[in-house]
């Protein structure tokens, strides 16, 4: 690992100040991401900025139709949060195959959709539900938050500070599991909304990261049941292909999580 | 340097090392707690486990500077002068390890997991709960066997505190 400088800020407003007094700064939360690529030496940057120790960034609320997991909340806190448990089952059971239990005590929500890994469980759960990302600056919908791989709208210095989460009418989410990095092969989050609107966004698939599935949404939304899946066909252009699945398998498995998540949501 | 204070085993200690110093460089290289190990560096073989503030991690993926302020155990810490904590007698008696490379880090990460299920334990929730894990001699068996045999010392002695 290069030379760097750590700083531990108390306060959102102090973190976004020492960001900016540095050559090459970059945010830390759960930093199970962040310090690994540090010490392969594919990131260097000049300050370390700590956002895990940030009072105003850590909770879970239920608030009218919404639970608002604020950004640095760990995995381990959603998994044991009864609040989350009651409004959506489905995204306690995400943290549940998320990682392994000591990536779940340090990893971060908010790390999480910052870093929009292409196989990373959270920006499924994110575009799934139509969570509103809000930051210290503004708020951003999750169909403009996501822009591809590793990239995200978020401004230099923009610090994600919660993520709301409109309250769904079901919810599911179904992942293959790689064994060994335990990311996702290719894994699906569906949502029925209130209004009866149907949002499947499939994660560990696509060359460009999270992706909503149109032929999904539009045959549950017709009729909220996996055999209504039976018959779809995913395309496979465009998805990833590596030594773990071809990107035909992942098209099918698209099709696949997406039945077992419905089957998961009831 | 900036110094790194923290409680390790009880003990308060402060050590001046450069900000981008791990963890388990701090406990191995400054403190010689030897008894973490270093097995991939990845994040991924969890023999590097050790608790901060009553969790278990995997340190050579936290900075010395994220402990600053922590309470940090390490597998030296959990015995009683000679007298074994239950989790390692019970991977004693169960033949629990082969090399013993991966041992401190099973050892920390199985204390961490009877202490968030306590009695509630089954076979199946200790591998689903030892990912984080890896063991390169065992298979697992008698790991998985000294975890549950442990879980259940583990509650007679709290009963008899």
């Amino acid at each position: 690992m290069y030379q760097t400088t750590y700083h531990r800020p108390s306060s959102v407003d102090e973190a976004a100040a020492l960001f900016a007094k540095g050559s090459e700064s970059k945010y830390l939360a759960g930093g199970h991401t962040l310090i690994p690529v540090m010490k392969q030496r594919l990131a260097s940057p000049s300050d370390v900025i700590d956002l895990s120790k940030i009072k105003e960034l850590v909770g879970i609320a239920l608030s009218g139709d919404a639970l608002i997991i604020k950004a640095a909340t760990t995995y381990f806190d959603i998994l044991r949060s009864a609040d989350a448990k009651k409004a959506i089952p489905a995204l306690v059971h995400l943290v549940s195959v998320l990682g392994d239990p000591q990536v779940r005590y340090r990893g971060t929500i908010g790390g999480s959709i910052a870093n929009n890994d292409p196989a990373a469980d959270f920006p499924a759960a994110v575009v799934a539900l139509d969570a509103t990302v809000k930051t210290n600056k503004r708020s951003i919908s999750a169909d403009d938050f996501f822009k591809g791989l590793f990239a995200t709208a978020l401004e230099d210095g923009e610090i994600i500070t919660a993520i709301s989460f409109p309250l769904p009418a079901k919810a599911g989410y179904s992942k293959m599991r790689h064994p060994a990095s335990r990311f996702a092969l290719t894994a699906v989050f569906v949502t029925k909304t209130k209004s009866g609107d149907v949002r499947a966004a499939a994660t560990g698939a696509s060359q460009n990261g999270v992706m909503r599935v149109p032929a999904i949404e539009s045959a549950l939304k017709a009729n909220w049941s996996p055999g209504a899946l039976d018959n779809v066909r995913i395309s496979a252009d465009g998805l990833l292909t590596d030594i773990h699945g071809s990107s035909s398998y992942r098209a099918n498995l698209i099709k696949v999580m997406a039945q077992r998540a419905v089957t998961a949501a009831g | 340097m900036p110094t790194v204070k923290l409680t390790v085993n009880g003990r308060a200690v402060s050590a001046d090392v450069e900000d981008r110093t791990l963890l388990v460089q701090l406990l191995r290289d400054n403190l010689n707690l030897t008894g973490t190990h270093v097995g991939c560096d990845t994040s991924q073989c969890g023999a590097c486990v050790v608790h901060i503030d009553g969790q278990a991690v995997k340190s050579c993926t936290v900075l010395a500077g994220q402990a600053s302020g922590s309470n940090v155990v390490t597998i030296e810490g959990i015995s009683k002068g000679d007298e074994l904590h239950p989790m390692q007698a019970a991977f004693r008696d169960n033949h629990g390890l082969q090399c013993g490379y991966c041992t401190p880090g099973m050892i920390m990460s199985a204390i961490d997991i009877v202490n968030r299920y306590g009695g509630k334990l089954d076979e199946d929730t200790v591998r689903h709960e030892l990912e984080g894990n890896i063991c390169r001699c065992t298979g697992y068996h008698n790991i998985v066997k000294s975890v549950l045999d442990a879980a259940g010392r583990m509650k007679v002695a709290q009963a008899a505190e």
